[in-house]
């Protein structure tokens, strides 16, 4: 059987063949009924900020379907991409994803990085959802890190996401 | 809907670097230091973007992106995206980004005493076809310097981004060319497993160089592939 292909960073320079701009961040278009922006910053060890990353997002459209033949057929894309900018910022404008049938709703997020030799990956899960009790990711996360995988809500059209790669209040990472 | 009945996607061993890879000094501040929680695989991992673009007319061959074609050696790569279990990986978006014949990123952020090429920007995208096989042409890219320790050189390189069909699936890697004299020096290509870094060296390929117009390298990626016997475990 063939053998898998290793991983190796993105390097600096992933904007020559990642950056997809406005099409990347518009998951859905800005203005579209229901639409959120989340947002956030990637911060290294030191507090500092990783200005050459890219944050991807898969999510289940508010159906809790996905575009994709064994999770519903959804025509709704659940897939956003968003390089960080000079401060470490990522964006995307997005649906909120529907409960699935056995879990909370949440966005699957790889972050790529110079200095990141494989993708790393985290969840992103509402605020004050009641499914989050009962969630089977979030009981594999110890009590005292979960809420480094829980969005704050900033207005009901903007939620925050901070990704810490490394450091006090590191986000969570997940082997998926 | 339980996880047992959905496939599930084979878990790496032995192939993709530690994050924690103390030769590659930029991995110092950025790689988290708690281990990932292993998590199964639901809904959301197996299911993955299948997009079929943003495709532009010359995304195919990155000598044609400009007025004139770029300096440097003219070069078909092509493969095929397949999985572990041997499968092909057919309508996958594959994107790849590159440095010039002279080793120089069309990047602001490069700066090195190499020559920017005005008909070179570097980057590229295809789609396989039904049988997972990909082709693009473009120019062979040169070693270049960096500052991770006294006289550091990347091996020539392409760098390659694939979806597959799932999430678990994603692979951002480097692809090389064979025979590179740098690969000892590489902190990057020595963080993968020993054994595992000839499956990122691409292969001079006689059959699909093209007379008169350019040599070819071939070169095949392999992500993640189902575990059937998944399939096999009853309904608990």
């Amino acid at each position: 059987m063939p053998e898998l292909t290793p991983s190796q960073t993105v390097g600096p320079y992933l904007r020559l063949g990642l950056d997809w701009g406005a099409d990347g961040t518009a998951v859905v278009p800005a203005g579209t009924p229901g639409s959120v922006r989340i947002t956030g910053i990637v911060t290294d060890g030191t507090g500092g900020p990783v200005t050459d990353g890219l944050v991807e997002t898969w999510q289940a459209d508010p159906d809790g379907r996905f575009a994709h033949p064994e999770g519903g057929g959804s025509d709704f894309r659940g897939f956003g991409r968003s390089c960080t900018d000079g401060e470490g910022r990522w964006e995307i404008t997005t649906l909120l994803p529907g409960a699935l049938p056995d879990q909370a709703p949440h966005l699957d997020v790889s972050v790529f990085a110079r200095g990141l030799l494989d993708r790393v990956v985290t969840r992103i899960y509402l605020p004050d959802h009641p499914a989050n009790a009962t969630d089977p990711v979030l009981a594999l996360v110890p009590a005292e890190r979960r809420s480094t995988l829980i969005a704050q809500r900033v207005s009901e059209t903007e939620y925050r996401f901070d990704i810490r790669l490394q450091g006090a209040d590191e986000t969570v990472f997940l082997d998926v | 809907m339980t996880t047992a009945q959905q496939p599930q996607y084979l878990r790496p061993r032995d192939t993709h670097p530690p994050l924690d890879s103390p030769g590659y000094r930029s991995t110092g501040i950025r790689h988290p230091g708690q281990a990932p929680i292993v998590v199964p695989q639901r809904l959301t991992e197996v299911t993955g973007p299948l997009l079929h673009g943003p495709i532009g007319p010359n995304d195919h061959d990155l000598t044609r992106q400009h007025a004139e074609e770029p300096q440097g050696q003219r070069i078909i790569v092509t493969g095929r995206v397949l999985d572990s279990d041997g499968r092909p990986v057919p309508d996958t978006l594959v994107e790849v980004w590159q440095a010039n014949a002279a080793g120089r990123y069309a990047h602001k952020a490069d700066d090195w005493a190499a020559p920017l090429d005005p008909n070179f920007t570097g980057g590229g995208r295809v789609l396989t076809d039904s049988l997972g096989e990909y082709s693009f042409t473009t120019v062979k890219p040169g070693a270049y310097p960096w500052g991770n320790h006294h006289n550091a050189w990347r091996p020539a390189h392409i760098h390659f981004s694939l979806f597959g069909q799932a999430f678990t699936q994603r692979l951002v890697t480097q692809m090389y060319f064979p025979d590179d004299p740098l690969f000892a020096y590489d902190p990057i290509f020595n963080s993968v497993p020993a054994e595992a870094r000839h499956r990122m060296v691409s292969t001079f390929d006689m059959d699909a160089t093209q007379p008169a117009w350019a040599p070819a390298y071939r070169w095949d990626i392999v992500l993640r592939g189902r575990d059937q016997s998944v399939f096999e475990e009853p309904h608990a």
